[in-house]
């Protein structure tokens, strides 16, 4: 049940992604940052959460997910640490992600060629 | 005596002749409808070199040769070369021509730049001022994409309007004297605004300068579309071209059959899955210097009109949130030698 959530729920988000791209003049890198930023708000507004408890990582692998591990990290940081918390809440909780993300770049650019489009 | 009819058409009075003409292509391009009209098909994009860049670079060098030895000429036989590309500062082009010895003009017209150096090329060798110049473009899909949208490698997706921009390279030579296909009328086109925002939409942004230049050839030498065995926008793809042939039918003129265009020819839309079509300067110069050329000259049209589409934006206008500028160049060719 859990791998059909997942399956259902990262799905809708990603047709959703499929439907601006096809019908919006939005570029994907707006609808990028767009998913993130809606990630952050649906987090602070106690939307995402329950989505997150229902569809597992079928909420939290797509950019919805990452918005919501930085207001996640936000809020835990600011209940330890204060109002500081707001600054350092959202990188220290995503650094993970972040610093896999430039290791597995240069890993990548090292071992491949780019190549174009087959 | 003025050689001008019209506001914006220019008529070539010693009609200079392509003397000779190339395409060369990548890999998508010898998987379409036109792969015979080529003289070259590339299966590797990076034509032997260590970038996209260099490799375009490669490719019009390649066009040039080719155009030169089938007419048997070297590079000293030339008096100018008119050249341009997509990428910043024209260097497609500039690096292309830097171990060359011939007079260089760089010119920029987005994808209509085959319009434009072909137009300044036939003016100059009608005018006296050159007795064979060279008219050159390129536009390869990799660095195409790094220059306007997103890298190749980060493999963002492509809209249902988007265009393919083509790899390829076209290169024409004129002479005042020669056998033919003759150019006989060149028209200037203007820079027209619609206020098309959408950077994944240039055929919509494209087809009021087309339909624009098209109106005042029209009206400047006093033909109509039926005088015309071919008319052959540049790189407008499926939903430019349609918004054009609408534009003509709302007054009252039915362009049909004879209306084409270069982004529809190049390639097997459906089956290689090009959305709208192909685009890209290479797009209009390799089916004008492949396939409508040799088409001339084999017989199968009498005259037709030759005009490349460009939309003048640039990555930053497109953040900025500026509309396209569009711009199209048109020339007349024909078989026989009419002033």
């Amino acid at each position: 049940m859990d791998y059909l959530n997942a399956f259902l729920c990262g799905g809708i988000l990603c047709a959703i992604g499929q439907l601006l791209i096809d019908r919006t003049p939005l570029t994907p890198a707006r609808i990028l940052t767009g998913y993130v930023v809606c990630g952050v708000f649906l987090t602070a507004l106690g939307i995402y959460e329950p989505i997150v408890r229902w569809g597992g990582a079928g909420a939290t692998v797509p950019l919805l997910g990452f918005g919501y591990s930085l207001a996640r990290g936000v809020e835990k940081a600011v209940r330890e640490q204060g109002w500081l918390g707001v600054m350092t809440g959202g990188l220290s909780a995503t650094a993970g992600g972040i610093a896999a993300a430039v290791v597995f770049a240069v890993l990548m650019a090292l071992l491949f060629k780019p190549g174009d489009k087959r | 005596m003025s050689c001008m009819t019209g506001a914006q058409t220019r008529c070539l009075r010693n009609a200079p002749s392509v003397l000779s003409f190339a395409a060369v292509g990548g890999r998508f391009e010898g998987e379409g409808p036109l792969r015979d009209y080529f003289d070259e098909l590339s299966e590797d994009h990076f034509f032997g070199e260590k970038t996209w860049e260099k490799g375009e670079s490669a490719m019009q060098r390649r066009a040039l040769f080719h155009a030169l030895e089938k007419a048997a000429l070297r590079e000293r036989d030339l008096d100018l070369i008119f050249a341009g590309d997509l990428l910043n500062q024209c260097t497609g082009s500039s690096f292309a021509l830097r171990g060359s010895r011939i007079p260089f003009y760089g010119v920029y017209g987005a994808c209509s730049t085959m319009g434009e150096s072909l137009s300044l090329a036939a003016i100059m060798v009608d005018g006296g001022y050159a007795e064979r110049a060279a008219a050159l473009t390129s536009s390869h899909f990799c660095t195409a994409e790094r220059q306007y949208r997103m890298p190749v490698p980060y493999g963002s997706q492509r809209t249902p309007t988007a265009q393919w921009t083509a790899t390829g390279s076209g290169c024409c030579i004129l002479s005042r004297e020669g056998e033919g296909p003759y150019l006989t009328h060149v028209t200037a086109g203007r820079i027209v605004d619609k206020g098309v925002t959408d950077a994944n939409n240039m055929g919509a942004a494209m087809a009021p300068a087309a339909y624009d230049t098209l109106c005042a050839l029209f009206r400047d030498t006093q033909t109509v579309p039926e005088d015309y065995d071919l008319i052959v926008t540049g790189d407008l793809g499926k939903l430019g071209h349609r918004i054009v042939a609408d534009f003509f039918a709302r007054d009252g003129i039915s362009l049909g059959e004879r209306f084409t265009d270069c982004g529809l020819l190049l390639y097997d839309i459906d089956a290689q899955d090009m959305h709208c079509g192909g685009s890209g300067c290479g797009c209009s110069a390799s089916v004008f210097c492949g396939y409508l050329l040799r088409g001339m000259r084999e017989g199968r049209w009498q005259r037709i009109i030759f005009a490349p589409t460009g939309a003048l934006l640039s990555p930053t206008s497109t953040f900025q949130g500026e509309s396209i500028p569009g711009i199209c160049h048109a020339l007349v060719l024909s078989s026989r030698k009419e002033g």
